[in-house]
């Protein structure tokens, strides 16, 4: 019995959480004594398929005629792969949550979503994961011989084994009851989910006009931007930037709050970021007492030093 | 269209959360309960398309009697009847399978939940009554369109979104964007009124397998102090994040 790893591909390309997903399904299957087989739906190279060897896959099995965002084709491909597995790995993206369940409801195996831990112990398997939106950390059990785990992306390291796997070519083709018209991703911008550090504007930037030092903080950064919910609200930004407990959780390396004062549904969907930073003109701001960091200080004076700053550091 | 709207019971967002029991169970005391956000943006998308092409908006919730003021609150907001499923929901499956289980007797064309529900977080019910039903399913939806039949819907994916076509009977996992915060409704006092002669149909939960069991809770690690910096000294934070923090 194997740990089945699902990786996930844009554009023909893996994204740093299927390689994550990789190096937890390779963590996962020592402790179970087994190896990793990954699976991959859609058009991929060789090439981006070698490369999940390098993260402790020894096979792939690719399912070139299946489309991810068909969940019913996808969940019956991965159901198929998850024959001889007895763990079934996914990172959380917005698409496994689309997935994943289908296949826990098809085997009857038990999924956890949001984990954040290795499996704590394996009979039966026990991990954590965020709950209450991040507010609470929930240990919990899987009483299904097959167990699925999606794990938050940012909450595991990437490990490099230097392996290479064998590619192998499904020729699953089934097409569910949905059609996939056209896709629309912002090119060159990194995912805000799976971004390693996150610039955030809140309503202390007055208007949409005063983006753009934000916007080249996080290009000096390589960071992706974010919002609070007011912003978005007010569409100052768009939704999909919009951070807390009802719009995106995000896990990063580090969160830099800038004229957010920090309300507890704020503060839940960022404060498993690992080093929070607060740029903020007043003292009394709740994002003071949940920062690792601080500047009590005008963020428009504030934030073009800290580019001219991080620019010296860069070079 | 008979149009069916999953709606789950979560306590109000700005919620301090405790445990009770030796931190084995959520502790409901003092908490203000409010109809799961992401449920409420698809119960407005379903009176939406109600006014505009006529059918028939029935909520659903699996829950204990502390659930009614929020069914009540659905009822107000404009749905027709509700059906509550009488079991505390302890896990994903055994939901899924209780609702699934509801619509295989009682078909609806178009069945709404949210993504997900802000206090477990699961993120599992919509896919799994889709599964159970053998549905097409589009989850973190964020547009739909409805003509006749055939529904046009964008998803959110990373960085993007995508857009997909399906014929109903459907379940989608919604969440805002489906409709904005300013199309939610504040119920009114003729609303709240009828509210409390609408059918509200009470059923026993029948035997579901639970596929996971909940241990126990306990909180984030607290964090140390936060560490100021003077504002005409941002090397400072600079230098603190590169070498103390090691994140830059």
């Amino acid at each position: 019995m194997s740990v089945l790893v699902y990786t996930e591909s844009w554009g023909g390309n893996f994204r740093k959480s299927s390689f994550e997903a990789v190096s937890y399904a390779s963590e996962t299957a020592k402790l179970l004594g087994t190896d990793v087989i990954a699976i991959s739906l859609g058009q991929v190279s060789d090439e981006q398929l070698n490369k999940l060897g390098g993260y402790g896959a020894s096979k792939v099995i690719t399912c070139a005629g299946i489309e991810k965002g068909d969940s019913q084709a996808a969940t019956n491909a991965i159901a198929t792969a998850a024959n001889n597995a007895s763990v079934i790995v996914f990172s959380n993206t917005n698409t496994a949550t689309m997935i994943a369940p289908r296949l826990s409801a098809k085997l009857k195996a038990g999924a956890i979503s949001n984990v954040i831990t290795l499996a704590e112990s394996t009979t039966p398997i026990t991990v954590k994961r965020k709950a209450f939106s991040s507010k609470a950390i929930e240990l919990i059990t899987i009483n299904t011989e097959k167990a699925i785990l999606c794990f938050t992306p940012n909450s595991y390291q990437l490990i490099e084994t230097g392996g290479s796997c064998s590619i192998e070519t499904s020729s699953a083709n089934e097409k569910g009851a949905i059609t996939i018209q056209g896709q629309e991703t912002a090119s060159g911008k990194i995912s805000l989910s799976e971004a390693e550090i996150v610039i955030s504007g809140g309503r202390g930037l007055k208007g949409p006009e005063n983006w753009g030092m934000i916007e080249e903080l996080a290009e000096v950064l390589g960071a992706a931007t974010a919002c609070s919910k007011p912003v978005a609200d007010i569409g100052w930004r768009p939704h999909a930037e919009h951070v807390g407990q009802t719009g995106k959780v995000v896990t990063a390396d580090l969160y830099i709050a800038i004229g957010i004062s920090g309300a507890i549904q704020h503060l839940a969907g960022v404060n498993s970021s690992k080093v929070m930073v607060a740029i903020n003109t007043d003292p009394e701001a709740p994002f003071f007492k949940a920062a690792d960091y601080g500047i009590i200080g005008d963020a428009f004076e504030v934030v073009p030093k800290l580019i001219q700053e991080i620019k010296k550091l860069n070079s | 269209m008979n149009i069916v709207v999953c709606i789950s019971s979560v306590p109000d967002t700005t919620s301090k959360i405790n445990f009770t029991q030796n931190n084995t169970k959520f502790d409901n005391s003092g908490i203000q309960f409010v109809i799961n956000p992401n449920d409420e943006f698809g119960l407005t998308k379903a009176m939406l398309l109600k006014e505009a092409s006529g059918g028939n908006v029935k909520v659903i919730t699996v829950g204990d009697a502390t659930a009614e003021p929020v069914i009540r609150k659905a009822l107000a907001i404009g749905a027709d009847s509700a059906i509550r499923i009488n079991k505390v929901a302890t896990d994903s499956y055994s939901t899924a399978a209780l609702i699934a289980s509801y619509l295989k007797e009682n078909p609806a064309d178009l069945i709404i939940a949210g993504k997900e529900s802000l206090d477990y977080n699961g993120g599992a019910v919509p896919a799994m009554i889709a599964e159970i039903l053998g549905l097409a399913f589009v989850n973190a939806c964020n547009g739909m369109d409805i003509s006749g039949v055939s529904a046009t819907l964008t998803r959110e994916i990373d960085g993007g979104k995508e857009t997909l076509a399906a014929d109903l009977p459907l379940v989608i996992g919604g969440q805002k964007g489906l409709v904005e915060e300013s199309d939610l409704r504040i119920p009114n006092m003729r609303g709240i009124m009828q509210a409390r002669t609408k059918p509200l149909e009470i059923i026993e939960a029948e035997e579901a397998e639970e596929l996971t069991t909940s241990v126990s809770f306990e909180r984030p690690a607290e964090k140390g102090a936060c560490k100021l910096v003077e504002s005409d000294n941002v090397a400072e934070l600079v230098s603190l994040l590169h070498n103390e923090a090691k994140v830059i």
